[in-house]
C-alpha cells in the first residue's frame, strides 16, 4: 500500500481526571472514534475518524472531552492553504469529485453583517410590542392588480389562492432521504404549531405525513421523485425546484447508502440506488416550458394552490425572476450561495452562485421597475441565521424567508458538514435506525417552536423600535437599512445608503 | 403511584441513566468523585436491556404484590403502605440474596460494598425526582402515574 | 446641504382645515387666524395653505402655481407649458412684503387647459395628461417646480411661519369654501419653498402632521405605477397613494381609507365572514399601501375634505361642527379661535375618517 498523505482534521482531547470510563462516548459515536482499551482500562480515541460533530462532547456527563482543529501547520502560505493542499492529496488518491455537506463555508462577505437597522427617536415614536399590537402575518400568493368592491361592501374581485403565515419564516426544502423521518416529523409538527409551512424537498411525501398537508409545501424537482396527483393535492403550496443555492445548475444528490426502504417508497426508486436528479428539468428548456409546467400543476390541483418556483441566486437572477413572474408563478423563492445541502460537490458549493442579499435587492428592484412586484411574493433563503437577518431581508424586499440550516441547528446539528456519509450522530442527516432514534420529534418540534417563538419576539421588538406595527410596512422599506463598510457599488446594488447618511 | 416507565422507541442504550443512578446513590453525590474516588464504587440500580434495534432501561417496578417483600426472611424489604414504594431497610438486611433470585425483572442487585445488602431502585426518594429520568438525553424515561398501584 | 428630494427630512407640525358644506365661500383670514394660534407647533421653516373655490372665473381651467429659481427655469417651463397647454391667463401671484419671509423664488400662476391635439395624440384622459405634464416639469426642468395643479383651487406655501405666509400671499383677498393649512417644524433647514405643505396633485391637497415609518415601502409601491416621489416627503407619497387608489383603481374615499388604515388582525378576527374576506384581501393585496407610523392628515379635494389619524392615534386631531361648517385641527383651541361655540367637538378615533362633503359636488 502506498503512503497515505493524510492526517486528522481534528484532535480529541480527553481530560483523564474527569473521564469516568462510562463509555457513553464510544456508544454514541457512529464514526467509531472512541473505545475502551481493555488492557489499560482507559478510553482511547482514533482522531482520524473524528468529524467534529460534538456528539461525544455533549453527551459526556463530566465534560471531559474537547475537540480541537488540528493545527498541523504547513509553512505559512496565503495562496496554498492547508485545505487546498489536502484536497489535492484526496483527489490524487481517489480520482473522485470532492463532496461536502451544508453551506459554503468560505470567507466571502456576509452582507447581512454589513447592514444596520434603524430605530425611531423623537420625530416618530417607537412602539412597545408588549403594550401595542405588533403584526407579523404575511400572505404568500399572486395578488390581483387592484381590488373592486360591491355596493354592499363585500369583495367583488376573485382572490387567487393565498397562504397566510403567522410569521414570515418557513422551513425550507430538505428531502426525506437527506434528512431523517424524525427530522421531518419535527419540522411538520413545529410548522403546524407555529402556523407556517415546511417543505418536503425532492424526496416525495410518505403517507403518514399527509395529515400535516395544510402546513406542507410539496416540491416538484427535476427528478420528479414521488410526484403523483395525490402528492400534489396533499400540500398547501407546490414548489417547482429549478435550482438550489448550494449547487446552482445541479440536480439533487442522495448517495445510495442513504436510500433505505422508507426512502425508496417515498421516492419511488430502488433501495440503495444513488438518487441523482437531472441537472435541468427535462421538460423545461426555456421560459415558456416553465409556464407550461406551472399551469399543468395548477390544472392538476384545480387552481386551488399557489405555485412557487425556486431558483438559485445566479448572475442574471433579476431577469430570470422577472420571467418567472410573467410565466405565472405565484411565489418566487431564491436560494443564495450560502444555502445548505446534504451533499454537493465541494467546488460547486464553494464557487458557484451569488449572495442572497445582492440577488434579493436586485430582483426586488427589477420587479418594481417592471411594475410587477406587487403581483408575486418573494421568499429568500441561504442563509438566514437570526431574526436580524429576517428583518434585513424583509427591508430589502422579501415577503418571507425560508430557513433550513438554522432549523437543523435547532434540532442539534453541529455543522460538521459530513451529512453525505449518512452517519449523522444527531439523528438528522441519516437513515440508520439506531441514529435516527436520537432525534425525538417531541423534543425536536419543541426546540423548533422555541427558536421561532424567540425570533418572533425579537422581530416584534425590532419592528416596534422602528416605529412600525405591521410587518408589511417594512417590506422593501430600504430607508430602514444603512450599510457599513460597503463600497459604493455594493450600496447601489443593495439600494441603501451608508451609515451616517 | 408515580413510577419510572421506559419508552423503548427513544432509548439509545447510552448508559447515562446508570451513571446518574450511581451518583445519586453515592456518598459525595459528585459524579467524578462517585466514580473515581469512592471505594467501593456505588452500584447502579437499573440495567439496560439491549436487543436487535431496541434498548430500554429497566429498574424495580414497585410491584403491587412484590415477590421480594414476600420472600424477605428478615422483613427488611417492605412496601410503604402510603407511598407504595418498595424499599430495603438496610439495617435489617442480611444479604441472603433471596430477593435477587426471586425478582422476575432482575431488578435487585447485590451491593457488596461495606455491609452486604440488596440494592434496588428507590425512585431517588432523597433527591426529589428520579435522576435517571432527569438526565435521560432523549426523553426515553418518564416519571408518571399510570394508575397502577 | 441637501434639500428636499435629495434627502428625507422628518418634521413635526400643525394642521387645520375648515369646510363649508353648503359651498359658501369665506375669506382666507379665517384659516390664518386658526393656524396662527398654533404658532409654537412650527419653527418658521415652512407654512402653507390650500383653498378650494378661489378661482370662480376660471373654474374650468387648471390653475398651475409654479416656483422658479430664476428666469431661465421660467423660460424652459413656459416653453413646455405652451407646447402642451392653451394658456388663458398668466401672471405673478400677487404677494406683499412680510417680515420674516425672505428669499422667495419667482412665483407665477397659469390658467390652462390641455391642447386638444396633444391630448388626443397622447390617448390619455385629461387628468392623467395634466398629472404627467406636472411630473415632467418637476422632474426634468431644473429650477422649476409646479406646486399646485387643480381646477378652481390653489396651494400657497413657502418657508416661514404659516400666518406670515398667509399674509405674504394676501389670502384675505381670496374666498374659498374649503381652506386647509399647515405649519411646519422640520429637523433641518430646507431653505426650499417647494418642501412646505400642502402637497398637491390635480385637485388633491394633503397637509400632514407626523412621520410615517412605512415611507420607503409606500414609495417603492407607488413608483411602480408611474408616480415619481421627487420630494421624498411623507406628504407626497400619501397624496400619490390616494390618487392611485381613488383615481386609478376606482375606489371610493371610504374604500381607500380602509386600505391605508386597514384594521388590526385582532379586529378582523372578530368580523363577520363578508367583512373578514374583504379585509383579508385588502391587507394581502394592498399591504404596501398601509400607512404605518404617526400621522394626522387632511385630504382636500373639490368635493370636500377628509381628516384621518393613524390606527394607533399617535398624533392629535380634533373635529368640530357648527351648522354647515366642519372644522378639523391639531388642537381644539385652533378651532375655537375661529368658532367659539361649536355645536359639537370630538377627537376622532385612530383610523376613523372624518369626512365632510360639499352639497352638489362630486
Amino acid at each position: 500500500m502506498s503512503l497515505q498523505l493524510n492526517w486528522p482534521d481534528y484532535l480529541v482531547e480527553r481530560d483523564e481526571n474527569k473521564c469516568i470510563q462510562c463509555e457513553v462516548c464510544a456508544k454514541q459515536c457512529a464514526n467509531e472514534v472512541h473505545k475502551l482499551d481493555p488492557d489499560t482500562g482507559k478510553m482511547v480515541s482514533d482522531d482520524m475518524k473524528c468529524v467534529d460533530c460534538h456528539r461525544c462532547v455533549t453527551m459526556c456527563p463530566t465534560r471531559a472531552l474537547k475537540i480541537r482543529v488540528n493545527d498541523l501547520e504547513f509553512k505559512p502560505n496565503a495562496n496554498w492553504t492547508s485545505s487546498a493542499i489536502k484536497e489535492i492529496y484526496k483527489q490524487a488518491a481517489s480520482g473522485a469529485v470532492l463532496q461536502s455537506g451544508m453551506g459554503n463555508p468560505k470567507p466571502y462577505p456576509v452582507y447581512w453583517d454589513k447592514m444596520l437597522i434603524n430605530a425611531s427617536q423623537v420625530t416618530n415614536p417607537s412602539i412597545d410590542p408588549l403594550r401595542e399590537p405588533m403584526e407579523t402575518s404575511v400572505f404568500l400568493g399572486r395578488k390581483p392588480a387592484k381590488l373592486e368592491f360591491n355596493p354592499d361592501g363585500s369583495l367583488k374581485t376573485k382572490m387567487p389562492p393565498q397562504i397566510k403565515l403567522s410569521v414570515p419564516i418557513m422551513f425550507s426544502a430538505m428531502s426525506f432521504g437527506s434528512i431523517s423521518g424524525n427530522a421531518h416529523e419535527s419540522l411538520a409538527r413545529a410548522a403546524t404549531k407555529l402556523g407556517t409551512l415546511y417543505n418536503t424537498g425532492e424526496g416525495g411525501l410518505a403517507q403518514e405525513f399527509y395529515k400535516y398537508g395544510p402546513n406542507t409545501v410539496v416540491q416538484v424537482a427535476s427528478g420528479r421523485f414521488g410526484v403523483h396527483p395525490g402528492y400534489l393535492n396533499a400540500g398547501a403550496m407546490i414548489e417547482i425546484k429549478i435550482g438550489q443555492g448550494a449547487k446552482p445548475g445541479f440536480g439533487g444528490h442522495l448517495p445510495g447508502q442513504k436510500v433505505d426502504e422508507a426512502v425508496s417508497r417515498a421516492r419511488m426508486i430502488p433501495v440503495g440506488s444513488d438518487a441523482l436528479s437531472p441537472f435541468p428539468h427535462h421538460d423545461i428548456y426555456s421560459i415558456e416550458d416553465l409556464r407550461q409546467l406551472i399551469f399543468s400543476l395548477k390544472e392538476a390541483t384545480n387552481y386551488e394552490k399557489p405555485v412557487c418556483v425556486k431558483i438559485a441566486a445566479v448572475h442574471n437572477a433579476a431577469a430570470i425572476a422577472s420571467g418567472i413572474a410573467r410565466a405565472g408563478a405565484d411565489v418566487i423563492a431564491i436560494d443564495g450561495f450560502r444555502g445548505g445541502t446534504g451533499s454537493a460537490p465541494t467546488r460547486t458549493r464553494d464557487h458557484v452562485g451569488i449572495p442572497i442579499e445582492l440577488a434579493l435587492a436586485s430582483i426586488d428592484q427589477r420587479l418594481r421597475e417592471e411594475s410587477i412586484r406587487n403581483e408575486v411574493s418573494l421568499v429568500v433563503a441561504g442563509s438566514i441565521r437570526s431574526s436580524a437577518d429576517v428583518i434585513k431581508a424583509i427591508a430589502l424586499g422579501a415577503d418571507a424567508v425560508y430557513i433550513a440550516s438554522a432549523a437543523l441547528i435547532a434540532l442539534g446539528c453541529h455543522m460538521c458538514q459530513t451529512c453525505y456519509t449518512g452517519k449523522c450522530n444527531w439523528g438528522i442527516a441519516t437513515q440508520r435506525e439506531d441514529l435516527v432514534k436520537r432525534l425525538n420529534p417531541d423534543v425536536g418540534a419543541e426546540r423548533l417552536v422555541n427558536m421561532i417563538t424567540g425570533w418572533k419576539h425579537e422581530i416584534d421588538e425590532m419592528l416596534g423600535g422602528m416605529g412600525i406595527n405591521a410587518i408589511e410596512s417594512l417590506r422593501g422599506n430600504r430607508l430602514m437599512l444603512r450599510g457599513i463598510g460597503l463600497n459604493q457599488k455594493e450600496l447601489d446594488i443593495l439600494g441603501i445608503m451608508h451609515a451616517g447618511e | 403511584m408515580k413510577k419510572v416507565y421506559a419508552n423503548e422507541r427513544w432509548c439509545l442504550g447510552c448508559g447515562l441513566c446508570k451513571v446518574y443512578c450511581r451518583t445519586a446513590h453515592s456518598s459525595t453525590k459528585d459524579i467524578i468523585k462517585a466514580h473515581k474516588l469512592e471505594s467501593p464504587r456505588p452500584v447502579e440500580r437499573l440495567h439496560i436491556e439491549t436487543g436487535d434495534k431496541i434498548n430500554f432501561a429497566l429498574q424495580c417496578r414497585h410491584c403491587d404484590d412484590p415477590k421480594c417483600v414476600q420472600s424477605c426472611i428478615t422483613g427488611a424489604m417492605q412496601k410503604d403502605p402510603e407511598t407504595g414504594l418498595v424499599f430495603n431497610e438496610t439495617d435489617r438486611c442480611v444479604g441472603c440474596w433471596t430477593c435477587v433470585l426471586v425478582c422476575p425483572y432482575g431488578a435487585i442487585v447485590r451491593d457488596e460494598g461495606k455491609k452486604k445488602v440488596a440494592a434496588k431502585c428507590d425512585l431517588c426518594a432523597q433527591m426529589g425526582e428520579p435522576e435517571c429520568v432527569k438526565h435521560c438525553p432523549n426523553n426515553a424515561l418518564v416519571y408518571e402515574d399510570r394508575g397502577e398501584e | 446641504m441637501l434639500k428636499e428630494g435629495q434627502v428625507r427630512i422628518p418634521s413635526g407640525c400643525a394642521i387645520s382645515g375648515i369646510l363649508s358644506r353648503k359651498g359658501e365661500c369665506f375669506s382666507g383670514e379665517t384659516i390664518i387666524k386658526s393656524i396662527e394660534l398654533m404658532h409654537d407647533r412650527s419653527n418658521g421653516l415652512g407654512g402653507g395653505f390650500a383653498g378650494y373655490g378661489i378661482y370662480p372665473q376660471y373654474s374650468e381651467l387648471y390653475a398651475l402655481h409654479i416656483f422658479y429659481n430664476d428666469l431661465t427655469a421660467k423660460a424652459s417651463a413656459e416653453d413646455f407649458i405652451n407646447r402642451h397647454f392653451d394658456v388663458e391667463n398668466a401672471g405673478k401671484i400677487p404677494t406683499r412684503r412680510v417680515k420674516g419671509i425672505d428669499d422667495s423664488p419667482l412665483i407665477w400662476r397659469y390658467f390652462v387647459s390641455p391642447r386638444q391635439f396633444k391630448l388626443q395624440e397622447s390617448e390619455l384622459d385629461e387628468k392623467e395628461y395634466v398629472a404627467r405634464c406636472v411630473f415632467r416639469i418637476n422632474g426634468e426642468i431644473e429650477g422649476a417646480y409646479v406646486f399646485s395643479s387643480g381646477k378652481n383651487m390653489g396651494a400657497f406655501k413657502g418657508v416661514g411661519y404659516p400666518e406670515d405666509i398667509g399674509r405674504f400671499y394676501m389670502l384675505e383677498t381670496y374666498d374659498a369654501y374649503l381652506w386647509t393649512s399647515h405649519g411646519r417644524f422640520p429637523t433641518n433647514t430646507p431653505g426650499w419653498w417647494g418642501g412646505a405643505h400642502p402637497f398637491t396633485l390635480l385637485d388633491w391637497s394633503i397637509v400632514h402632521n407626523g412621520e410615517i415609518s412605512s415611507y420607503d415601502a409606500n414609495r417603492r409601491f407607488v413608483e411602480m405605477y408611474g408616480y415619481k416621489c421627487t420630494l421624498m416627503t411623507d406628504t407626497e407619497v400619501i397624496t400619490y397613494l390616494f390618487d392611485l387608489l381613488i383615481r386609478k383603481h376606482g375606489m371610493t374615499l371610504k374604500e381607500a381609507v380602509d386600505v391605508v388604515v386597514a384594521p388590526f388582525w385582532s379586529e378582523i378576527e372578530l368580523m363577520d365572514e363578508k367583512d373578514k374576506k374583504r379585509f383579508d384581501a385588502i391587507r394581502a393585496v394592498y399591504a404596501s399601501a398601509l400607512i404605518n407610523g404617526p400621522f394626522s392628515i387632511i385630504l382636500g379635494f373639490s368635493g370636500g375634505m377628509m381628516a384621518l389619524n393613524d390606527r394607533s392615534k399617535l398624533r392629535s386631531l380634533v373635529a368640530a361642527e357648527k351648522g354647515d361648517n366642519l372644522y378639523v385641527a391639531s388642537e381644539e383651541a385652533a378651532i375655537r379661535i375661529v368658532c367659539p361655540t361649536p355645536y359639537s367637538v370630538w377627537p376622532p378615533s385612530g383610523g376613523e375618517p372624518v369626512i365632510g362633503l360639499v352639497e352638489g359636488k362630486k
